[in-house]
């Protein structure tokens, strides 16, 4: 039984082939990483597989269940979670407000019952709020606790964006882009963290990323695409050697 | 200024956050619990629809404060509470029976109303609310036998077990009650799963529905809840008024409503009281301010241009509202002398990904 597993994913915007029979299968417990140029079709796989886009072709498959034709919000539920590329956080909220709307898929009272507030929500809040303690302490987040995301600093609303997809307690984690505005140090933070939920979390990760560094570093296996192809696949060494990638990147000879 | 040390989840959580919360609070209930005694038969009546006006801006703060979807047509929403309940008290049904039915049936409305809402945004949803506010209008207007048309209807004073409530006092306490309900419903939606859901939905759709919120359910069920506050607002308005026609559920009083919400502070509930009581006291100062003014100055049309420049500037100097500027004072006087000027001023949102919207 897989993991995850895309087959022949494929979907096009009028005459644009934005992604064209792309497979793959992620294995529980690994961090799968998919490189490419700009345009190549790295984020629109992510918002495929978020079920933001509907697949003109293929099927994704996650612990033998069919995503696609499910409603977007039905992804987190089943233990998905994602980042965004440019970040979409809750502006005018807090971090621990932010962090608390992650663990919406664990609610477990009823409207009625809230209205009233009854023991039983209070003490499912105060349940919920230890676990986003957990995810403050974990990506040290406490200083900021109280302030509103608003004002902070770009890498930390990166890393309150992971904590608050850490907060859902996926099973698979998506990242777009952990590393795309931040600083050599932040990055080597992020890589610390990658390799850490996959180690102590035991969390499942698919990532969209660009340095090349931070990739090498944390991926188990590599997939590159370029103009929505698959071009190479495999460890991180094989991909980055791989003539198709090479050219890719640096253009073919003249 | 004050520091609260936390040494408990549930201090973030509960009501009363400190000392100040509950001498200050505790303060205004008495006030309120005591008005009967040193309020005059004009001033009981004003707090009569200021305490209304509240549940209602309650109503709209929770959807337009809170989960960010623009209604232009919750007179519409006052208008089935209203004709709910003066129906039922017509046919003899008692009092907690029939506002229960009133915010029921104005619920039922807000599910339907709510459901283009899950398709519309901004503008458009306005114009969809817009439009659902004229049919009602028209509908309580030509639906004769039931409405009683342009004749309106007339109400008897709430009767609750046998006791008729006839004087202010009674009227008070009751719409008073029903304000302190309605205000902790609000407060403890806010601050559980369901209240979060509303907040995210307004802030960042795409990425609330990445984290499992259902848009399609929270959505209608803000329209749903929003519309029934308004709904038990509407019931105490016709009882208020003792007599309810179509012209009273106008746009403008849509846009009234609209008004209270702006004004008091849009996304705090503080803001839907403060609202109210501008929009009750202000006709009050307008009509004093009269003795001043040129003779022939007709005071209706004054009132409708006071409203409008006020809203034009509320919104460009304090878009946050009466509630927003209260906000700003505190933290002057808490910080003195370190405030800065531009302590309340919003980061511009980094880049955001427009091609997900």
């Amino acid at each position: 039984m897989s993991f995850f597993r895309v087959e022949n994913l494929g979907i096009r915007f009028g005459g644009v082939v934005a992604l064209d029979k792309v497979s793959f299968e992620v294995k529980r417990g690994e961090v799968f990483t998919i490189i490419g140029p700009n345009g190549a079709g790295k984020t629109t796989l992510f918002n495929l597989i978020g079920l933001l886009y509907a697949p003109s072709s293929g099927r994704i498959v996650y612990e033998e269940r069919e995503l696609t034709g499910l409603a977007p919000h039905r992804v987190a539920e089943l233990g998905i979670a994602r980042t965004f590329q440019n970040i979409e956080l809750f502006e005018h909220a807090s971090v621990l407000q932010n962090l608390l709307i992650g663990r919406h898929r664990h609610r477990a009272s009823s409207l009625w019952q809230e209205l009233a507030f009854l023991p039983a929500v209070r003490r499912a809040e105060l349940a919920q709020r230890d676990a986003v303690e957990k995810v403050i302490d974990f990506l040290e987040l406490a200083k900021y606790r109280d302030s509103p995301v608003a004002g902070l600093p770009y890498g930390a609303r990166k890393v309150v964006e992971l904590g608050r997809a850490l907060a859902t307690e996926p099973k698979l984690l998506l990242l777009d882009e952990p590393s795309s505005g931040l600083n050599p140090e932040e990055t080597d933070d992020m890589a610390f963290w990658i390799e850490d939920l996959k180690k102590h979390l035991g969390v499942t990760v698919l990532m969209v990323e660009h340095d090349m560094n931070l990739v090498s570093r944390v991926s188990d296996r590599v997939l590159a695409l370029n103009l929505g192809l698959t071009i190479a696949h495999g460890t991180p060494a094989e991909v980055q050697s791989h003539p198709a990638v090479i050219e890719a990147y640096l253009g073919g000879p003249a | 200024m004050r520091f609260i040390f936390k040494t408990d989840y549930d201090q973030d959580i509960r009501l009363v956050k400190h000392g100040g919360d509950a001498f200050w609070y505790g303060l205004l209930g008495v006030v309120l619990l005591a008005a009967p005694l040193w309020a005059s038969e004009y001033v009981m009546s004003q707090l009569h629809f200021i305490l209304i006006y509240s549940i209602v801006g309650f109503g709209l703060m929770l959807l337009t404060g809170f989960t960010g979807q623009i209604s232009l047509g919750h007179a519409a929403f006052l208008a089935v509470g209203a004709y709910t309940e003066a129906l039922m008290q017509a046919a003899g049904v008692p009092f907690f029976i029939s506002i229960c039915c009133a915010a029921l049936f104005s619920a039922a409305a807000g599910a339907i109303v709510g459901l283009p809402a899950l398709r519309l945004k901004g503008l458009y949803l306005a114009i969809a609310t817009l439009a659902f506010n004229v049919i009602v209008e028209e509908i309580i207007t030509r639906w004769h036998s039931l409405t009683g048309g342009n004749e309106g209807r007339h109400l008897k004073p709430v009767e609750i077990l046998g006791f008729k409530l006839e004087s202010d006092a009674e009227f008070f306490y009751l719409c008073l009650a029903l304000t302190v309900l309605c205000c902790l419903a609000c407060i403890n939606l806010l601050r559980s799963p369901t209240g979060r859901a509303f907040v995210a939905i307004r802030d960042s759709e795409i990425s609330a529905s990445c984290l499992g919120v259902n848009l399609a359910k929270y959505k209608t069920m803000s329209f749903a809840i929003s519309a029934g506050l308004t709904g038990i607002g509407g019931a105490l308005y016709a009882h208020k008024l003792a007599f309810i026609s179509p012209e009273q559920f106008t746009l403008l009083a849509s846009i009234e409503l609209l008004t209270i919400v702006i004004l008091g502070g849009i996304g705090f509930l503080h803001g839907a009281v403060l609202g109210s009581v501008f929009i009750i006291v202000l006709p009050q100062l307008i009509s004093l301010a009269k003795d001043w003014l040129p003779e022939g100055t007709a005071p209706s049309g004054l009132q409708a241009v006071a409203f409008g420049l006020i809203l034009v500037l509320f919104i460009i100097f304090e878009p946050l509202g009466l509630y927003g500027r209260w906000l700003k004072i505190r933290t002057y006087f808490e910080l003195f002398p370190f405030y800065r000027k531009g302590m309340f001023r919003r980061q511009k949102a980094y880049m955001k990904s427009d091609r997900l919207r």
